[in-house]
């Protein structure tokens, strides 16, 4: 369809104050409860994929070209409007489950574990649950949705070679409609015309930068409305990631997902899933760009902290000129940036961990999972023998900016790691970070746990060291 | 039997308040609210925001033609504050305008100066300066003061417990349309839709019977809509009235946070004295709850707690006095458990103190003095105990001391992972403690295709009370579901209804469901016995057949209605249903408050990952007194969201409100609930299954508020697993048990001066 609205509009508002369709609810308006949860369908190399998403903190600008799916798109045709309205397999197992009180969130749960069903991840629970872990109930305590869930990956297990989307129409997980929006988005796709970064005319009028959206859309969705965007999504080539050397690129439009997604990273980092599980929630991960969550410049960032530790590089550019930039050189103060109005983050590189080389990644917050972290940290060691080499620390939470921790490092180099060692780095720590008490705990709080995860670092990387 | 909407939630087709479809020029409103918590207001321009694009009109608390005031059990709060505000998010002004935008811009634009007053957050600080709600009251058994001396052991201590805010997923809101003659309907996400209507009547003046309030259904009440719903259905009302045009407010969540009131949080003092054998002697509490800046719900709030000072224990010795203290917060309402939770938690706190220093498991104690039938409650009612039949099939099905012991081997083994183990009994009383509310209509209607229609004063909210009305006249009609509607709770149908709260609303509703089938039935086959020459006690109705003596006869359900009709005898009945046998004299403290109790224990189990202080909760294994559930699959749902929903407030729930009074924990980012991954691995709810007599519907006792308490055993789990790392741990009763407040108990406070040594150092 096409549209006049505002592209900075939310698709939520679009959804349902324009399009008429009350099956997305709001909860939050800040992708912290999974009520707005649609899906987002587009092709990738050609093939057509979906993904779940907050539609309160996607511009219609990123829905452009895409296939959207909202409730009322999955439902049935069958018996709609009477009193036993046809159900798909997803809706069947909540309900029958009981996995559904006041209903308010079971649309967005609906809609993520339909996700679920068009995702080409093993059928398993683990993996059921991963896709709810971004909807909020405050009814039902989730075990009769975890029950549901179980349901549903009893029927995805019967899926042998098929694929996925006549799996999931023959099995009425979807209507038959599906099948044809393949061919739609292709033909969208052929009269889509994007000006490129390059395109300095575009760049002069300073236009807001967006990718997912996921924080500018938290914190300011209405002056988002009439300003002036340019969508990253919807420019070819910024989602690459790719190697030249020992040297990993990444592009200004790579989500965490994308990042989960590539071979290069799991490579590199094998415990990658474990700590992208700990970082917001699935439909917020789909849409979260690693260069975004630079430039929002929270001093807590999770993947801040986590290139921050790897001493990534920025190449910044405003259309004419580019220049190089560390990660750590970027933060001036609290959320001042060493980058004029006009830059934009081109590319992203950084060194890919090899042999000799350790990384770990830590962080704790009131809730484990989608919660902003009250401490994170991470920690990057080039080994020298028995010894340590090179070393990166990074902090979050514990100052006004994201922090890299330089007299720690200059410390631990060339040591041989000992319980002793560890101990006297956490000492130095504490003279590097300045936390504040705030909404995430005290700062005495936060001094002790970056201690711990230190600790805890050290104890994931160098066993069978422990602290009691 | 699944809960009747269970079809049109999957398909996202249920109708909440914001998915009502609009009347052509509704209007939109937006609040601005105090920004200060305590102050008089100097000026208020709001000349700006009128003339701004959009605006219908601004209105403040001299536009009201009737009363300026919401306060239900006490007039003490305005609806739009007048010279003076309270506390943050009082409303000053209410804007209303063509679309949400303008509305809630043109807020930005007034202007309010103020003139700075004390602020009081702190309940105790209030009950020093004497600012309380109502007069102190205080429970009484025994004498505790002669019984100290009969005491082995003697225990003192004080404990805290933050509130707690609802977050029903669906905020506040309503829709008010007006009517003819002066008349107005309001849509209202209300658990009351009585008090809308009342208090709308009383602001607007007009009598009652000109306010219509209709409600579908909730997206989640827990209480946050029982009183508090009442404000916003009583503006839209008001500038509906006054712009004679329809308007619509559905606050968004920063506003519902900032604007409404949440579980009180308490700050209490205990002493406990014990006998050799571990019996309980004697035990005195001093409650001080904090009520926030108006009375709202408080005095019920606080009675319960005094109702529910000794939980599920037998102790012959009570005195417990509360105090209702007014502060600068939002006023505090109604969550499920309503106070009775906050008084739990202080005799579980005691009991705990009690054990660790006498190094015994806390369960030895509890078990010791559960209450049985015939003991008395400290309120004077007689006990009909399930307390000791709870435990004991816990027991059997879980084990207890086998637990305790995997637990110690567990500990044993692992130097950084520490397990800790809570048992929580609960003991919860039905009926509204204001013994008039106990009341309840329902009118059902048999139309003449054989189709039944209901409506009662009950709220759908989640809990399923729908379900059980439709299976309750399912039952004495014997008919299918599908032939029975529950239509919407409105006031035009029923009058003067209690609120949908204190889990009584199945049984009240229910009962006057079951009262109005059975006359109409009594009708049917009274004629039907004419005809049939029989008696119409030999009579029975068994899926849609009539059979006399066990006999099937031609008399079909249809037939039935139809002759019935045709012969004029009525096919509709409104019944009024009040239980029996309830009183309670408050000069006295003393009376038969309650129809029955709620009985149930469970096992909380938790690991302590000890170096980052997080935490996962293992199992709760439950077994619970459902008396005989109705339906298993909703009473189930009920237990588990109740037990996560008080774990919740035990652990991760914070709300922090800064000396100003303002709410910084004011969104979801900063104020968390249970997620898929922080709810206990394991849940099982095992039910009693229990033979005796009980008041209930269908025997199907109240199940709504009664699990959430099963989740303060998450604390005492919590404790137990940090004491088990750090045995010297001074852990003050403060919930909740964050992550924080686990890992600096975790560690000794010597390295926190490390610290402190080390900021010293330039």
């Amino acid at each position: 369809m096409a549209a006049d609205e505002s592209p900075g509009m939310v698709l939520l508002d679009f959804i349902r104050y324009h399009q008429h369709l009350a099956g997305t609810k709001i909860g939050c308006r800040e992708g912290d409860c999974g009520a707005c949860t649609v899906l987002v369908g587009e092709l990738i190399h050609d093939e057509l994929q979906y993904h779940s998403v907050t539609s309160c903190l996607v511009p219609l600008g990123n829905a452009a070209g895409k296939h959207i799916v909202t409730i009322e798109g999955v439902n049935p045709v069958t018996g709609s409007g009477t009193a036993s309205p046809g159900l798909t397999p997803v809706q069947k197992a909540m309900a029958d489950a009981g996995a559904t009180q006041c209903g308010f969130c079971t649309p967005g749960f609906v809609m993520s574990l339909t996700g679920f069903c068009l995702n080409d991840t093993e059928a398993s629970k683990e993996n059921a649950v991963a896709a709810i872990d971004g909807n909020i109930c405050r009814c039902t305590g989730y075990k009769s949705i975890e029950r549901a869930a179980d349901k549903i990956v009893d029927l995805l297990k019967k899926r042998k070679n098929e694929n996925i989307l006549q799996f999931v129409t023959a099995q009425k997980i979807l209507p038959e409609y599906f099948t044809g929006i393949k061919e739609k988005l292709q033909n969208l796709a052929a009269g889509k015309k994007t000006p490129a970064l390059t395109d300095t005319a575009a760049l002069d009028k300073r236009p807001h930068f967006v990718g997912g959206g996921t924080d500018l859309y938290v914190q300011k969705h209405d002056e988002m409305k009439e300003a002036d965007i340019y969508f990253l999504f919807n420019q070819p080539g910024l989602d690459s990631i790719h190697k030249e050397g020992n040297k990993c690129f990444i592009g200004p439009s790579v989500t965490v997902s994308d990042l989960q997604q590539s071979p290069i990273i799991q490579e590199a980092f094998p415990s990658f899933n474990r700590y992208a599980k700990l970082v917001s929630s699935t439909p917020i991960r789909n849409m979260a760009t690693i260069a975004g969550n630079f430039i929002n410049a929270s001093p807590i960032g999770d993947f801040t902290i986590f290139f921050l530790a790897l001493d990534a590089q920025l190449i910044l550019s405003d259309g004419k000129t580019k220049r190089t930039l560390p990660l750590r050189k970027l933060y001036k103060g609290y959320k001042t940036l060493d980058k004029t109005p006009g830059e934009h983050i081109e590319q992203i590189w950084f060194e890919l961990p090899g042999k000799n080389t350790r990384f770990h990644f830590e962080k704790v917050s009131k809730r484990t999972h989608l919660d902003i972290a009250s401490v994170n940290t991470a920690i990057f060691i080039k080994m020298n023998g028995d010894s340590i080499g090179r070393v990166g620390i990074a902090a979050g939470g514990v100052g006004p900016v994201p922090l890299y921790l330089q007299k720690t490092a200059a410390f631990l180099k060339g040591k041989n790691v000992t319980e002793q060692l560890i101990r006297e780095a956490i000492k130095i720590m504490q003279t590097e970070i300045t936390p504040i008490s705030d909404a995430r705990g005290t700062k005495e709080y936060k001094t002790l746990l970056l201690g711990q995860l230190i600790k805890a670092h050290f104890m994931e990387l160098f066993p069978p060291l422990i602290f009691v | 039997m699944k809960h009747i909407d269970s079809n049109t939630h999957v398909r996202g087709e249920s109708v909440y308040l914001d998915d009502i479809p609009l009347v052509s020029g509704t209007l939109y409103a937006a609040v601005f609210d105090s920004p200060v918590a305590h102050g008089k207001i100097k000026s208020l321009d709001t000349s700006e925001a009128a003339a701004m694009r959009g605006v219908a009109g601004i209105f403040t608390s001299k536009d009201i033609p009737g009363e300026n005031q919401i306060g239900g059990i006490i007039p003490d709060e305005e609806l739009l504050a007048g010279t003076h505000v309270h506390f943050c998010g009082m409303p000053i002004a209410l804007v209303v305008a063509d679309s949400e935008e303008s509305a809630r811009a043109a807020v930005k634009k007034i202007k309010a100066e103020f003139e700075l007053l004390p602020i009081i957050t702190d309940p105790r600080e209030a009950k020093e300066k004497g600012e309380l709600i109502i007069p102190p009251r205080t429970f009484q058994l025994g004498d505790t003061h002669a019984a100290w001396s009969q005491c082995e052991h003697i225990f003192e201590g004080r404990t805290e417990t933050n509130g707690q805010e609802h977050l029903y997923i669906e905020t506040q809101g309503a829709y008010a349309i007006p009517q003819e003659n002066g008349a107005i309907r309001i849509y209202s996400s209300t658990q009351g839709p009585t008090a809308v209507q009342r208090t709308a009547a009383r602001v607007l003046g007009l009598s009652m019977n000109q306010v219509e309030v209709d409600t579908t259904r909730l997206g989640g009440g827990f209480g946050g809509k029982e009183d508090q719903a009442t404000t916003w259905g009583v503006l839209c009302a008001l500038a509906a009235i006054l712009v004679k045009k329809p308007v619509k407010y559905a606050l968004s969540r920063i506003e519902d946070m900032r604007m409404t009131g949440k579980r009180h949080p308490y700050s209490a003092d205990f002493k406990i004295g014990l006998n050799k054998q571990l019996k309980i002697v004697a035990y005195e509490a001093t409650f001080y709850q904090n009520a926030g800046a108006a009375a709202d719900l408080s005095p019920a709030v606080m009675e319960r707690t005094l109702f529910h000072c000794t939980n599920s224990y037998y102790v012959p010795n009570v005195k417990a006095t509360a105090y209702s203290c007014r502060t600068n917060l939002p006023p505090n309402t109604a969550f499920r458990g309503f106070g009775g939770p906050q008084g739990m938690f202080v005799i579980e706190a005691a009991i705990a103190t009690a054990a660790e220093q006498l190094h015994i498991p806390a369960s030895d104690i509890q078990e010791k003095n559960l209450i049985q039938s015939g003991d008395t409650f400290p309120y004077g009612q007689i006990a009909v105990s399930e307390a000791n039949e709870c435990w004991s099939k816990t027991n059997r099905l879980y084990g207890i001391k086998k637990l305790q012991q995997e637990i110690t081997d567990f500990n044993n083994r692992n130097p950084l992972r520490k397990k800790g183990i809570a048992l929580m009994p609960i003991c919860f009383g039905i009926s509204f403690t204001k013994t008039l509310m106990n009341q309840a209509r329902s009118l059902v209607h048999v139309y003449t295709d054989g189709s039944v229609g209901i409506s009662t004063g009950a709220v759908e909210m989640g809990q399923g009370v729908n379900t059980k009305m439709l299976q309750v006249a399912a039952t004495i009609f014997s008919i299918p579901s599908e032939k029975i509607k529950v239509n919407t709770t409105n006031t035009y149908r029923i009058a003067n209804t209690s609120p949908t709260a204190a889990s009584a609303a199945a049984d009240l509703n229910g009962k006057a469901t079951e009262i109005a089938c059975t006359i109409i039935l009594q009708r049917l086959k009274q004629l039907a016995a004419d005809d049939l020459k029989v008696p119409a006690d030999s009579l029975t109705l068994k899926e849609e057949c009539l059979y006399a003596h066990g006999e099937k006869t031609n008399w079909s359900w249809k037939k039935l209605v139809t002759a019935a009709y045709v012969n004029r005898i009525s096919l509709s009945e409104l019944a009024h249903y009040t239980p029996p046998d309830i009183h309670f004299d408050a000069t006295k403290e003393k009376g038969h408050p309650f129809t029955y109790h709620v009985y149930g224990t469970a096992i909380v189990a938790v690991t302590v990952d000890c170096l980052r202080g997080i935490y996962e909760f293992d199992s709760v294994k439950v077994v619970h007194d459902f008396g005989s559930s109705m339906n298993k699959l909703i009473d189930i749902g009920q237990c588990e969201g109740g037990i996560v929903q008080g774990i919740g407030w035990m652990t991760m729930e914070e709300l922090l409100y800064d000396q100003e009074g303002r709410l910084r924990s004011n969104a979801l980012s900063t104020y968390k609930v249970p997620d898929i991954y922080s709810v206990p691995k394991e849940i099982i709810v095992q039910a009693l299954e229990t033979t005796k007599e009980n008041a209930a519907i269908f025997r199907s006792k109240a199940v709504g508020e009664p699990p959430l308490m099963y989740g303060i055993g998450a604390y005492f789990a919590l404790r137990n697993a940090v004491k088990a790392f750090n045995p010297t741990a001074t852990i003050p009763f403060d919930a909740p048990m964050t992550p924080e407040k686990v890992l600096m108990s975790l560690y000794p406070v010597p390295a926190l001066e490390e610290i402190k040594e080390e900021e010293k150092k330039p």
